[in-house]
């Protein structure tokens, strides 16, 4: 695998002023400012874009490709996010939309939604056949998917191995293309139009495959203007272009994809502090009913709540609501695709444990490292400030024993320190003067 | 080397919400520590049932916890009215939880039944009118 750890979310230096809103923001505390700027410690970063959402200076952004990207293919092919059609007003025909992508120079466009409706198809099966492996966990957010990885080791099995929609999306739409063309695979560019930046990290480091077959991630914002631009004309010309469903265009939001399993017994839950709240509750087996699926967003509202979006998260998902009421259900079905092979919705490789935030690199040098951050607790106020550049006295006791920081990075400490040699210095003094 | 770590919690016989803090707290001690998951797992679902039991039964009490290289110790001490019958509370579904903590999802018998499951070793001392202490041993 190559990097385990590529992320999208970087720090642009020259905006970042040093203030701690990001390194409070980070749910896993993975920020820290040192000599005035955020340094993102990429080992604990799982992509969520909760900094550039809350970056006042906006220094955090997200790594993405741009339109200029399509003159390196000899054909391309737009995958939508079913969060773009709820992004503009008084959309009636979600083909508008699809039809103005094919005017700002995409060949082709497939919906995520529709690779979203066999991906529920084969959960719905899956999930059935396997209740040794009840709540199983969705695995379409790269994000969720991420942050099992690091923290809940024992969630690991519990996770849905099969791909997300965007991925089957990116497969089909390239077997598609081929067959239309007769181009070779590499000639043709697959395009995620993705409303948030955990999708490129899922692109350059997918979990649970080798590689992704996406070419290319770009933002919903960027494309927003062009797109509409164009789409008063797409509205006179409009091609019949979409081959998705509500159970597919439902995934955009909250509560969409477990809706789509037809479940009896199931938990939805959105932000990222909620989702992790879950998972501790579901580690510690708090949960007594019988659930047999757990849907988690990592955004609020869901995918309509992506940083990379342009719409409110609500109101998107209010629009998303109405938007889909007069779809059909499904317009994907797995016996329409007779060649249909396991491998193109399952998992091909194991998501292992990656124990970052361990002390020490051993149990008895752990142990240690614990107890002085026990004792480094007892000296530190327990404000959480932030002034030292960590999020957290522990946050700051833990980089301490790791070796990245020092007490005196507490500005209490120092005072402290600094009032003790004030006076040992006034003391000297009177000793002079008798 | 023998070395080991000792911590101290306090829980509370009032609120429902907060037991459960202790366990969390252990657990993520014991993530950090690189201890193998399973054991981890173990650990937190044993601490967590003998917290809520502490607040259902025992009106709160004191917990204390042991980290050696090779294992975990786990005192609970609760004041509470005691275990009339301790052979009997370890069956299965035997339960004298009162009705509204049954409406809340819990008192289905099994919080001493899976205090022994998922510890490798475990104790009850307790006397009517004296209070109850458990104490669980988790291997590494």
């Amino acid at each position: 695998m190559s990097n385990k750890f590529h992320h999208s979310v970087y720090l642009q230096e020259e905006l970042c002023r040093g203030c701690i809103n990001c390194i409070k923001r980070c749910p896993t505390k993975a920020i820290r400012v040192q000599n005035g700027k955020a340094h993102i410690i990429k080992e604990f970063c799982i992509d969520c874009g909760e900094c550039i959402r809350h970056c006042p200076h906006h220094a955090k952004l997200a790594r993405r490709d741009h339109l200029d990207k399509l003159s390196g293919y000899e054909y391309t092919v737009a995958l939508p996010a079913p969060s773009l059609y709820c992004q503009f007003n008084n959309l009636t025909d979600v083909n508008i939309v699809l039809t103005a992508l094919l005017r700002i120079g995409f060949d082709d466009v497939f919906e995520v939604s529709a690779a979203a409706e066999l991906v529920s198809e084969e959960s719905r099966r899956y999930v059935n056949n396997h209740p040794e492996r009840w709540p199983i966990i969705s695995t379409a957010c790269p994000t969720v998917e991420r942050l099992i990885r690091v923290r809940f080791p024992n969630l690991i099995e519990h996770l849905l191995p099969l791909l997300p929609p965007v991925e089957v999306a990116a497969r089909l739409a390239r077997q598609r293309a081929v067959e239309r063309t007769g181009l070779p695979p590499e000639k043709i560019g697959i395009f995620f139009l993705s409303p948030c930046p955990s999708k490129v990290a899922f692109m350059k480091s997918p979990l649970g495959i080798d590689k992704s077959g996406l070419d290319g991630v770009m933002a919903i914002k960027d494309i927003y203007q062009i797109l509409l631009s164009h789409m008063k004309e797409a509205e006179q010309d409009t091609q019949n272009l979409s081959i998705s469903g509500k159970i597919g265009v439902g995934w955009g939001m909250a509560g969409g994809e477990a809706a789509g399993m037809i479940l009896d017994s199931y938990l939805a839950a959105d932000g990222i502090e909620n989702v992790i709240q879950v998972l501790e509750d579901l580690e510690d087996e708090k949960f007594t009913s019988n659930l047999q699926f757990i849907e988690l967003n990592a955004c609020h509202a869901g995918c309509v709540g992506g940083v990379l979006n342009v719409e409110n998260p609500f109101l998107a998902k209010a629009k998303l609501k109405q938007l889909n009421r007069y779809m059909p259900v499904s317009l994907q079905h797995r016996s329409d695709y007779p060649a249909f092979d396991r491998n193109l919705l399952y998992f091909t490789e194991e998501i292992t444990y990656e124990p970052v935030y361990n002390l020490g690199n051993n149990l008895a040098e752990s142990m240690e490292n614990l107890k002085t951050v026990e004792a480094l607790m007892k000296k530190f106020p327990g404000l959480d400030c932030g002034s030292c550049g960590a999020p957290t006295c522990r946050a700051l006791a833990e980089d301490i024993v790791r070796g990245f920081a020092k007490e005196d990075d507490c500005i209490y400490l120092l005072r402290d320190y600094y009032h003790r040699l004030q006076k040992s210095q006034l003391l000297k003094e009177e000793e002079n003067e008798t | 080397m023998s070395s080991s770590l000792r911590f101290e919690y306090q829980v509370s016989g009032e609120d429902f919400t907060l037991a459960g803090e202790a366990s969390s707290d252990i657990k993520n001690k014991l993530k950090q520590m690189g201890v193998d998951p399973t054991a981890v797992r173990k650990v937190a679902i044993a601490m967590y049932e003998g917290e809520i039991n502490m607040v259902i039964h025992g009106g709160g009490g004191e917990i204390s916890v042991e980290i050696l290289p090779d294992r975990i110790i786990m005192e609970l001490v609760d004041h509470g009215p005691g275990i009339a019958d301790i052979d009997l509370a370890m069956q299965e579904g035997y339960s004298t939880a009162p009705d509204q903590i049954r409406s809340l999802g819990f008192g289905a018998g099994m919080g001493l039944p899976n205090m022994k499951k998922y510890s490798d070793e475990m104790n009850i001392f307790s006397a009517v009118g004296e209070g109850t202490r458990v104490h669980m041993v988790v291997n590494f």
